[in-house]
Parts: C-alpha cells; structure tokens; sequence
C-alpha cells in the first residue's frame, strides 16, 4: 500500500495509509481493515482447499486408485470439504464485503461492536491455525459431515482437534452476525428506513439471523462427538445404546441453513450488481427484500432432507419433502426479480455483472436440480451419487464463489481506490464459467448413472465423463489463479478508480475510495429509496 | 451513549438466544434418549440424584437472581456500594453452587457413575440383587454431566464477571447514567439461572418424589 504514496500527487486520508505499521492492522479496529484481513486469510485458505479439490481430481483421471491409497483419498474430499466449508464459503461474503460495506451502506462510522469484529477475526484465526495443524499432521478421514459411529468411535485420525477446530471457528461466525443486526438495528443514517435498506443488508441480516440460530447446535454437536471419543461413551454410536441418526439431525439442522449462509450473502451481491449494470431500480424491492427472510426462515424446517435413506418414518420423509419445495419459493422470487430488472435495462456488460450472470444460470440450475433431491423417489436413487456432488457444487461454487468474485470486483475499486483490468477480468470470468460448467455437468450424468460419491475407484465406463471433469477443475484453477494475480497487479498499476467509477447507487459510493477511516465526512441522510437509478447517468461511464 | 446502551443491550439479547441454542441441542437429545429409555430414567432420576442438595442450589440460584435484580435497581438509583455489596453476595451464591455442585459430582465420583473409565455403575434389582449398569445408564449420565457441567462453566464465567464488575462498582465506576455492564451482566445471570429451572426438574425431578 506504501507504493501509492508515490504514484498520488496529492493523497486524502483514508483507511489505508491512516497507519503503516504491523501494529495498526493487528490491533485495528476499523471495520474495513479486518475486512482486509479476512479477506487475506479466506483466500489463504481457498487456496488450501482448492489444492485438495486438485488431488481428488487427479486420483478420478484414472479409474484405477493410482494415485493415492483410499485412505489418502479419504483425507483429500474430507479436508477439502472442511476448509472449503467451514473456512471459506461460510465467512467468505459476510466477513469480507459484508464487514466492508455494511457500516458505509448504512452511513455507520462503524459497526457497532468494532472490537468484537476483531476478537472474531482473532478467533478464526486459531481456528484456522488448528485446522491447518491438523492437516499437517495427517488430517481427518471422516468426510466433512463427521457422521457418527465412524467419527466418534472408528476413525483413527484427528477428529477430535478437528471438532474443536470447527467448534471455536463457530463463535467467529456467530460473532460477525451478532455484529451485523446490532449494527443493522441501531446504526441507519437518519432517514435510512427499513424500506429503504439496500438489499445487501437485508440479505445479510437474514444471514446473521441463521449464524446466531444455527450454528451454537453444531457448536454443541461437535462437542458431543469430541467428548464421545475421549470418554468412549456414546450418545451416538449404537453398540453402546446412542442413535447415529441423532446425529445426522443435530449435524444438518446447522448444515442445511448453513447453505443459506452461504447463498443469502451472495444473493446480496447480485441484487447490487445487477440493479447498477442495467441501470435500473430493482423489480419488486419487498418482495426480494422478504425473501431473504423467508429463506432463513423455511430454511430451518428443511434439515431432514439429507437423512430420506437413513430411516426416518415416511411421514417425517413426506413433510420434510414438501417443506424442501417451499424453499424454493423465495429463491425462485429473486430469480426472477433479477431477472425482470435486467429486462429492458441499459445492460453493461462489465466483469461483475459477466459473473452475476453467471450466477443467475447456474443458481437457477443448481436449485432446480436440488428440487430433484427433494421428491422422495428420485433422492432415494440418487443419494451418495455425484449426482449430489453436482447439485451442491452448483449452489456453493456456481453460486456463492461466482458472487464472491463479482462482489470482489465490483467493489474492489471501492476497496483499493484501484481499477482491476477490465479485460484481464473478463477473461477470467469466462475461464470460470467455462471450467465450473465442464467440470460439474459431466458429475450430473455420472451421478444419475451410478457413479457414488467418497471412492477413489470407478467403473471403467466412467472415465470419458470423469476425464472431462478434471479438465474442467484444470480450466477452473486457472479462472481462479488470475484474478489473484491481476487483482495484486492492480494495487500498484491499476488506474485511479475515482469516488464511483459505476455510476452507481448507494452510500458506499458517495464517498471517497479509499474510504476515509471514519467513511464519512459528515452523517450522510438519506431521502431516497434504494437503487433509485433514475436520478444517475443513464449508462455506466466508459473509462470505468 | 443511549445508542451505545441499547447496542450493548440488544447484543447480550442476542448472544442469549446463541446459548438458547446451544443448550437446545442438549436438550434435543435429552428428550430423544428419555422417550427411548424411560425407565432408565426414572431409575437413575430416583436412586443416584441428589434431591436435597439439588433444591437448595435451587435455592440459592432463585436468590441470587434477587441480589443480581437488586443491584441494577440499587445502581439505578446510584448507591455504588449498595450495587458493590449486591453483587458480591451474588458472588458468594455463585461460589455456593458451584461448591455444592462439586460435592455432588464427588459423590457420583464415589458412587462409579462417572460415565468412562470410573464407570462401576451397579443397578439394583427388585429382589435387592445388583447387575452392572448396562449402556443406557451411561448415557443418562453422559447427558447430566455434560449438561449440569456446561451449566457450571456458564456459573463460572459469570462469578468472574460478576466480582469483576462489583470490584468497579465498589470503585465508583458506574453511575444512574453509565450502568449498562452492571445490566447486561445481570441479564447473563438470569439466562444462567433460567437454564438451571429447567436443568433442575428435568433431572432431579422425573421420579416424581
């Protein structure tokens, strides 16, 4: 950051050059520097999972297991399941753009507990420092779902640092949602009404409510099964009186919401993005805003879908199945809200709104996709195939990373006070598309064929659609390695990107990039509705 | 400050409903194991919980939710060493439970109902034979451990608090216009006594005495 000193003739305070020193980013308090170190730890441990994701991709080149022995194997899909969840996808949104932009979409100096907002920082931190301890030290072969009577009882590997790994991380997360609807309820600019939130916010309180109701059970669930193997009495294993499918309940009713933790914040992006890109107000501003709600809402009723093959009654079965085809409602609502503001709109085809875009197709195909798993008759053949593997990857990576990049680059001048290169993003994001697609598709067929997930073994006649997949994952790294590689290259020589290089609504644009420490000079009051985008240029300015 | 009060306020609110949730996964599997082992219940319930000693923590809770209501009122009104003497005969209680509560778990201790390695758990039969305790006892125990243990972490950490913030009031620290550590902390009080209502019956109760 020292190098814009030399670059800016003449430089306004802001958040980045308030302080230089080692201390001023540890002990920060300022919401939009642990943004920063969010941001530099998630990607971290992106990094970290994606490289599993690479081994388990090159084991599957092969019908043979020639690469690795089942156990190793074993290790890759679970650690990539771990860190991917856990220690990206949950945090990614919220603890980034979320820490960011809250506060200055409120017209906040802050969030309302700013040492708070560090302490959850710090607390991911050694979470992530045990995880990486546990990776380094043979890993976990339990799947990311830790099912009972193989983790709490047979499994030989480290589960019980890897739950308190999972178990503290926990407390960073319901500390950054606790965070958002204080800051949320008691922070709005005066003249700031809920009808007038940014549907940001909205998303994001609707996410925090599920941080704050979901994740303290598998807090507790984890601790269950730590404290099983270390006392080696059950609650969940049955050869000493416990049930597995207690379990399976505790786990997933966190696991389920915990999606929606991962796809509200991103639905939040798209909902800015896409208003801005097509120059409009976006269609049915209630209607998107309730849905947030209704999704955090109905996705606590939806849990026991994962378990229709584990025995539970048939009635339970029944409900569980109908309530999963609610959930679809308020998802469906925005789809089509985003899409109906697109239409008609003054499209700009810029690299946010290319991967928002993105999202839209692939979301829509990831949860229809799920509605499949929810009717009784196909989940049952399907469970435990790549079919699933396909359907989540689509919601996780085709929606939540999709959005996560979007939102990195629609705000990264906002962030930087740099231009990313347009066209380099571009590029990227089609590499993305390309490779997410040909990755994924082909596990759709293979699923519905037969082929089940967690070996590192197939049938032979799988390998043409397998081989495609792993070419897929090839083009997907490389869609991922250059925006880090440009996004760094643009701190130093990216263009000066000016207070709102988009035109675009919203506070956190009114102003300066950086934002100064405090974001505003003066409280702004707000007298507008949300993405009023009548009263700004009719197209986003070209330079940008 | 109004707007830091109500934060402050509405974020212990929150964190409270965190550890409604935390709790409720205990409470969850709880339910599940009483309705699959009733008897179990029944029987460990009557023959190996402490009905007398766990009443009195009752007591004594109950008690100290008062001084806890007491002192907020006290601070109200800006008596400092009034809200100071309060908050530490709520100390006092806190400590008072948690002793009782070791001697209890001594006595389970002693008794081999420690779920895991001390485990000599013996059941007695009608006709005044002895079995060992098969798995299920360990599990109603397994549940009381963790859950009356957890309790006892949460007693802890507001015993620390609570001294904590009545060293500061005993200094003067809090006035009738900057009182919210001594309210918000009081609100913890409560939740962990609210958690021991239902902790109480649920355990020491059921065999209906």
């Amino acid at each position: 950051m020292a190098t814009q000193a030399l670059t800016v003739p003449v430089e306004r305070e802001n958040y980045l050059n308030a302080g230089y020193g080692v201390k001023s980013w540890l002990l920060t308090t300022d919401h939009k520097r642990i943004a920063i170190l969010y941001l530099i730890s998630i990607t971290l441990m992106f990094f970290i999972g994606g490289f599993f994701a690479t081994m388990i991709r090159l084991e599957l080149l092969t019908p043979q297991g020639d690469l690795m022995s089942h156990d190793t194997y074993n290790k890759m899909f679970t650690m990539h399941g771990i860190v991917m969840v856990f220690f990206f996808l949950i945090p990614s949104i919220p603890a980034t753009l979320g820490n960011f932009l809250i506060p200055m979409m409120i017209g906040a100096k802050d969030l309302a507990f700013p040492r708070i907002n560090l302490l959850s920082w710090y607390i991911y931190i050694v979470s992530a420092a045990l995880m990486i301890y546990v990776i380094l030290t043979g890993g976990v072969d339990t799947g990311w779902t830790f099912y009972a009577p193989f983790s709490t009882t047979y499994s030989n590997t480290n589960v019980l640092l890897a739950g308190i790994a999972i178990f503290i991380n926990g407390f960073s997360s319901i500390l950054t949602g606790l965070n958002f609807i204080v800051t949320t309820h008691r922070m709005r600019a005066p003249g700031l009404t809920w009808n007038r939130l940014p549907l940001f916010v909205w998303s994001h309180y609707a996410t925090s409510v599920i941080q704050v109701l979901g994740t303290p059970v598998i807090a507790i669930t984890l601790a269950l099964v730590a404290i099983e193997r270390v006392w080696h009495v059950g609650i969940f294993d049955p050869k000493v009186g416990g049930d597995p499918v207690l379990f399976q309940h505790l786990f997933w009713f966190y696991s389920h919401p915990a999606v929606y933790i991962m796809i509200l914040p991103s639905m939040a992006v798209m909902s800015e993005i896409i208003t801005c890109f097509s120059r409009k107000r976006i269609f049915g501003y209630h209607f998107v805003a309730l849905a947030s709600i209704g999704i955090a809402v109905l996705g606590f009723l939806v849990w026991a879908h994962h378990l229709f093959v584990a025995g539970i009654s048939a009635y339970a079965a029944l409900v569980f199945s109908l309530l999963s085809y609610f959930v679809a409602v308020p998802s469906a609502i925005k789809v089509f809200n985003w899409t109906a503001t697109m239409y008609k709109g003054s499209i700009a085809m810029r690299t946010p709104m290319l991967y928002a875009m993105g999202f839209i197709g692939l979301f829509t195909m990831g949860g229809m996709t799920g509605l499949f798993l929810a009717a009784l008759g196909i989940d049952a053949h399907v469970t435990d195939t790549y079919f699933v593997i396909a359907h989540f990857h689509f919601i996780m990576v085709g929606g939540a990373v999709m959005a996560y990049l979007a939102g990195i680059h629609f705000w990264w001048p906002k962030i930087t006070g740099r231009m990313y290169p347009e066209a380099w993003g571009k590029i990227a994001a089609g590499l993305v598309f390309i490779g997410f697609n040909l990755t994924f598709l082909p596990q759709f067929v293979l699923g519905y064929v037969g082929m089940t997930r967690r070996y590192h073994e197939y049938k032979p006649e799988f390998q043409v659609l397998n081989v495609l997949s792993s070419a897929g994952a090839s083009i997907l790294a490389v869609g991922y390695l250059l925006p880090l590689v440009y996004l760094l290259w643009s701190l130093r020589y990216g263009p000066l990107a000016g207070d709102n290089p988009w035109a675009a609504q919203g506070l956190e644009w009114k102003t300066a990039s950086p934002p100064p420490t405090f974001n505003f000079d003066e409280t702004p009051v707000v007298t507008w509705e949300a993405y009023d985008y009548d009263q700004m240029p009719k197209e986003v300015p070209v330079g940008s | 400050m109004e707007q830091q009060r109500e934060s402050t306020t509405l974020g212990m609110w929150i964190f409270l409903v965190t550890e409604i949730m935390f709790f409720g996964g205990l409470f969850t599997a709880y339910l599940i194991y009483r309705i699959q082992y009733p008897q179990v219940w029944e029987y460990c319930s009557r023959h190996h919980m402490e009905f007398k000693l766990g009443t009195l923590n009752t007591v004594i809770l109950l008690c100290s939710s008062l001084t806890v209501a007491l002192s907020v009122h006290a601070i109200q009104m800006g008596q400092k060493k009034l809200t100071a003497l309060l908050l530490f005969a709520t100390v006092l209680m806190g400590l008072g439970f948690l002793g009782i509560k070791s001697i209890e778990y001594h006595n389970h201790y002693l008794e081999g109902s420690v779920p895991g390695a001390f485990w000599h758990m013996e059941v007695e039969n009608p006709d005044g034979t002895h079995y060992p305790a098969p798995h299920e006892y360990q599990l109603f125990f397994y549940l009381y451990f963790v859950m009356t243990g957890l309790h006892a972490l949460h007693v802890t950490i507001g015993v620390v608090a609570l001294a904590l913030i009545g060293l500061w009031a005993w200094q003067g620290k809090y006035t009738p216009e900057y009182h919210n550590p001594v309210h918000i902390t009081g609100l913890y009080w409560h939740f962990v006594d609210l958690v021991w209502i239902f902790l109480f019956p649920l355990l020491y109760l059921i065999a209906g005495k």
